[in-house]
């Protein structure tokens, strides 16, 4: 490996660690130790004890150094390789605009802008995103002013309980730049208008279809991302 | 999700060398493997991060096909300029998945292997599945099985403990089957290429294997010969809402058209089988026949010809024929010529 990022961590971190699963304790560190400590004095083969320290390398949490730039500034973090862009931002970075929804990649409350591209930060591992540039919903304004596409959402009231306003925001910023570059989506291909197709109706709904809003403020949130893409047009 | 090792690999033989360690994974987009171990049906020991290997490309081959990287993002290949020109089958087939976030993380390998949705695979509170526990018997068989498989099954012939009626979930991958593609991998003992044909397998008796790749073998690009249907090609997808659903039946329909004459077809079915459903019989009977609803409907009949429903999956039948006449009309005439 050219950058082993993966470390076992001592056991005063693991003490440390918080567990995740509930399972892993002092005793069962213990444990293991001696059975590896077994293994080299009753001269087990190498590979033997080698797979052994594997087996409880996969039962012990692994941690990962990674470097986030969220909203422009370097946020440097050290993780348990589980934890997923999503926790990492709103767990360890105390930015909880991003939402756990599903926590599936089902409903696209937790959409993030990563290197340009909306993403699902719950199927992202924060370790896959080292290094990456990340835009939340608290990095689109500029101060005081809001987005185009933040403006917008009040304008057209594109929301009720708001929980999923963050995601439908920060996709509908990205869907803004995807149309710019003349990007297609099956309503492109219905309508005949594969060549910079423009953002109708069905358009935004198809393109907006990775954001589900369960009041049911569609109808708002079309009218927002229209009223946002002639704005941007203007 | 259970605790794992990650690493990440910069070259293709760094990557296969890593994968030999027990229960490892490549990590690509994640977005099907990172879900499935939050279910904990995925539990690797090591995570293989191959997303820093240049295998991004998408080029023209000298025999005028398409060489496109294991790692092309889905929406990334769906918006490539040639791909769009050359090959729009495959852009409407791509663009037909997933939703726009989950298609910026997805990989053209990633998305060929694919696990099933069946909901019994998916969920681990259902302990028979014998594509996640071999030999558990199949509780699809017997449950609500309405998404499920009507081709190329294995429960007629063999035993409870082998049986396997789940579905291929991809898009893409029907798209690829009509487009005739070839799979290029690497392993441990050098490069080969897998007909796409050959790459998904039917659930046998071993429907714990979803291919044909070996378990220390990486996908590195795959190939698309040069282009016959650019200018009539359709990709249809029936589902239970409008977007980001998966398929209950989808076509992918190419035709290579001599006026109103078909030269050749490519025809392939998502959302019937344990694999992409490309029928060569139905293909077959599209050459040299006029475009028209006669050829159409024959080419659904041999299309579907064996197919076995369950108790809750019989509509697919039909549905699946009426997809096909729909996609190859649509494909022929294109959407203007077509009324709603």
């Amino acid at each position: 490996m050219s950058s082993p990022l993966c470390s076992s961590p001592s056991e005063e971190e693991i003490l440390e660690t918080e567990s995740t699963d509930g399972e892993f304790t002092r005793r069962t560190f213990v444990k293991t130790a001696g059975i590896l400590g077994a293994g080299v004095a009753t001269g087990i083969p190498h590979i033997a004890a080698a797979e052994t320290a594997q087996q409880a390398a996969a039962s012990a949490p692994q941690t990962i150094s990674v470097t986030l730039k969220v909203n422009g500034k370097s946020k440097p973090l050290t993780l348990d390789t589980r934890t997923t862009l999503l926790d990492a931002l709103r767990e360890h970075l105390d930015l909880t605009g991003s939402k756990k929804g599903c926590d599936h990649g089902q409903c696209g409350a937790c959409t993030v802008i990563l290197n340009g591209r909306r993403v699902n930060s719950c199927l992202t591992l924060a370790a896959v995103a080292d290094g990456g540039e990340i835009t939340t919903i608290e990095g689109l304004a500029q101060g005081d002013d809001l987005s185009p596409v933040q403006a917008a959402f009040l304008e057209h009231d594109a929301f009720q309980c708001g929980y999923c306003t963050p995601g439908q925001i920060c996709s509908a910023t990205a869907l803004l730049d995807e149309q710019k570059k003349g990007t297609l989506s099956t309503v492109s291909f219905e309508t005949g208008h594969t060549d910079n197709p423009q953002l109708t109706d069905n358009e935004i709904r198809e393109r907006m279809s990775g954001n589900i809003c369960r009041c049911g403020a569609y109808v708002n949130i079309v009218a927002a991302v229209r009223a946002a893409a002639r704005s941007a047009q203007a | 999700m259970n605790p794992f090792q990650y690493q990440r690999a910069s070259a293709p033989e760094e990557a296969i060398h890593a994968i030999s360690a027990r229960d490892a994974k490549f990590l690509g987009g994640g977005t099907n493997l990172i879900d499935l171990m939050k279910y904990n049906v995925e539990h690797p020991s090591t995570l293989v991060d191959i997303n820093h290997l240049d295998l991004i490309q998408v080029t023209t081959t000298p025999g005028g096909g398409a060489m496109i990287g294991a790692l092309v993002r889905n929406s990334d290949l769906a918006n490539h300029e040639m791909i769009r020109h050359n090959y729009p089958l495959l852009s409407q087939g791509l663009l037909s998945g997933a939703s726009p976030q989950l298609r910026n993380m997805a990989t053209t390998g990633g998305n060929l292997l694919q696990r099933t949705r069946c909901y019994y695979f998916m969920d681990t509170a259902f302990p028979a599945c014998n594509k996640r526990n071999p030999g558990s018997g199949c509780a699809a068989l017997q449950g609500f099985n309405r998404i499920h498989a009507i081709l190329g099954t294995s429960s007629g012939d063999s035993s409870e403990e082998t049986a396997c009626i789940a579905t291929n979930p991809s898009d893409m991958n029907v798209a690829m089957a009509a487009l005739d593609a070839t799979v290029h991998v690497q392993g441990p003992k050098g490069k080969r290429s897998i007909r796409f044909a050959d790459f998904h397998r039917l659930p046998g008796k071993t429907p714990q294997i979803d291919t044909n790749l070996k378990p220390d073998e990486l996908i590195t690009a795959v190939e698309l010969p040069a282009p016959k249907f650019a200018k009539n090609s359709w990709y249809l997808k029936v589902r239970d809402r409008r977007s980001y659903a998966f398929a209950l039946v989808s076509v992918a329909a190419g035709l290579e058209m001599n006026g109103n004459t078909i030269k050749s077809a490519g025809l392939a079915l998502g959302g019937v089988a344990h694999k992409p459903w490309r029928s060569l019989e139905a293909e077959k009977s599209l050459s040299g026949a006029t475009a028209g609803p006669e050829a159409f409907r024959k080419a659904a009949d041999l299309a579907v010809a064996g197919a076995k429903p369950y108790e809750h999956n019989a509509f697919k039948i039909e549905l699946a024929k009426q997809s096909i006449v729909r996609a190859l009309t649509l494909a022929a005439h294109g959407p203007e010529g077509v009324q709603a």
